[in-house]
């Protein structure tokens, strides 16, 4: 649109306005989020100093009485969180490629609200179901010790991260031009080469967005992982591990820090654990972003 | 024992609005030390005041009076598949311990142990580990075995042992439910298994207990002996079992 120098003085001031807020919103994320990992760092770091790295990377953590092992708590979010990625990327893929491509419009307009309303489910109420039904009925088909353990959580974790993984990916489906489709059609592909070969290429940059988000709310979560891993803080064992009770990060935080003495070590030892957090899913989020960026320029010089 | 403290404190401003009292966390040896300085008129404690700090108050011209205002049991529980029905101590030390790790040790059935437990900053779990982990002695290190659950919430724990006949769990005895098995506890091999109840708590046989206190600088008069006369009334008693402690008086 173009504005006439008539009516601009006014409307060139508000739109001055507009663009200055937009410009300082979009700066204030930056800011908060240095200002975040600052406040982090002051107050997280100074652990370095007071616990000996080899101790904690041992594999005690029991902080009350001086054990501050960080290693199995490591360990622990990421078995629970690679558990979740395993059972939510098929899933949630081809739960958006079936709205997408393949289903009738009548279930693709019932199935998709269904699907975000998956996604406003509370995780506490997510966690309660777990350890009311999944955990027990776990522990009586595996043949477990105990229910309570890094695979009911990955389930869960995968339940919450399904949601925002078709949600975004079925849209980036969605996106892509129905001339690509019938092109392939009209050549002879049938519909899952189509799918596998053209479509789903095409919209590459937004299912990854959608796989990493999805991820990057598993790391995160924390009441559910509380309420159904057990929390019991053991170094990794091998695949049996997925069957037993693990302390994540996360869940550690949480309950920790409500009953901790400002400064004291434990305190700075949680807020490290908290830079670790930070630190992962920076690196998630920029490993996504540098993979949309290369695929996007492959897919451009295939598809234009 | 700051929430009983706060409860009792609560209810009594509704009942006396005239009457201020102010609470304040910190521990025991926060509690008496404060009463010693004579900062408060009352300190809290859940355990008996030490001899340095009853001399270091009769130097400051101080004669604490003890009172037991409500006690402390912590009932160990299993499912009530489960046919084990009584424990030792030291089996108990053994199984949080981790040197005990099948039902079958213990004369039950040939099934892993899941041991349960509150998390490591509750009040619980500290009494739970001075007591019975480490069987009451202040030089013993031993810790909880690493593979225990740490449940946040009681809930968390009674809906275990609900479920699981592995698992072994303990908490307030206020927090028990029927559908859960008590196990009876002996301080020896020799002592008899007893059941944590108001008379056995009270009358001192349950192992797994203790009193909690109130102390006052000298004879307590005017409106803090009225509080504490009200606090042992069935009223404020009925408090203290909701919270999931004992009351001294058995109904």
């Amino acid at each position: 649109m173009k504005i006439t120098a008539k009516q601009g003085s006014k409307l060139n001031w508000s739109e001055f306005m507009i663009t200055r807020l937009i410009v300082a919103s979009g700066y204030s994320a930056i800011l908060f989020v240095g200002l975040i990992f600052f406040f982090l760092l002051r107050e997280g770091l100074p652990a370095l100093w007071q616990v000996p790295l080899n101790s904690l990377l041992s594999s005690r953590w029991y902080p009350t009485e001086g054990h501050f092992a960080i290693l199995p708590l490591l360990e622990g979010s990421i078995i629970v969180t690679l558990g979740a990625a395993f059972i939510a990327i098929p899933f949630g893929l081809g739960t958006a490629i079936f709205i997408a491509e393949v289903a009738p419009r009548w279930t693709r307009e019932a199935l998709k609200p269904l699907v975000e309303m998956l996604a406003g489910l509370p995780s506490v109420v997510l966690g309660f179901l777990g350890m009311m039904i999944l955990a027990p009925f776990f522990r009586r088909f595996f043949d477990l010790p105990t229910g309570l353990t890094a695979f009911t959580g990955s389930l869960l974790l995968g339940g919450i991260a399904i949601p925002t993984i078709v949600s975004i990916a079925e849209d980036a489906l969605d996106a892509v031009p129905r001339s690509y489709r019938e092109a392939a059609l009209a050549m002879g592909a049938t519909q899952w080469q189509t799918i596998w070969k053209v479509t789903l290429p095409a919209a590459r940059s937004g299912v990854l967005t959608a796989i990493m988000l999805g991820i990057g709310r598993t790391i995160g979560e924390t009441m559910t992982v509380k309420m159904v891993t057990g929390n019991a803080p053991v170094l990794f064992k091998g695949l049996s591990s997925w069957f037993s009770p693990v302390r994540t990060m996360t869940a550690t935080i949480a309950a920790e820090m409500g009953e901790v003495a400002k400064g004291s070590v434990h305190y700075e030892v949680l807020f490290l654990i908290g830079i670790i957090l930070f630190l992962i899913s920076m690196i998630v989020n920029v490993t996504a972003s540098t993979m949309v960026f290369r695929q996007g320029k492959r897919s451009e010089r295939i598809l234009s | 024992m700051v929430n009983l403290a706060l409860a009792w404190a609560e209810r009594y401003r509704q009942i006396h609005p005239e009457v201020r009292i102010s609470v304040t966390g910190g521990g025991s040896g926060t509690g008496l030390a404060a009463l010693i300085n004579g900062t408060v008129d009352i300190a809290n404690a859940s355990r008996k005041i030490k001899p340095e700090e009853l001399k270091a108050a009769s130097d400051q011209g101080n004669k604490p009076v003890e009172l037991v205002v409500a006690r402390d049991a912590i009932a160990v529980i299993v499912n009530l598949e489960n046919p084990v029905d009584q424990l030792t101590l030291q089996q108990l030390a053994d199984i949080y311990s981790g040197k005990i790790n099948n039902w079958n040790e213990v004369g039950g059935d040939n099934r892993p142990i899941v041991r349960l437990s509150r998390e490591t900053n509750s009040g619980t779990h500290v009494y739970f580990l001075e007591t019975v982990v480490r069987l009451g002695q202040t030089n013993n290190k031993t810790l909880f075995s690493p593979d225990t659950l740490l449940l946040p919430s009681s809930e968390g724990i009674s809906a275990e042992i609900r479920d699981n006949p592995n698992a072994i769990g303990y908490d307030g005895l206020g927090y028990v439910t029927s559908d859960m098995k008590v196990i009876a506890v002996a301080k020896d091999p020799d002592s008899p298994f007893i059941l944590p109840s108001a008379q056995t708590v009270n009358n001192g046989e349950y192992p797994i207990a203790r009193d909690l206190y109130m102390y006052t600088g000298n004879e307590p008069t005017g409106a803090i002996k009225n509080y504490l006369d009200w606090i042992l009334t069935s009223e404020a008693q009925g408090i203290v079992t909701k919270l999931g402690f004992v009351p001294i008086k058995t109904q």
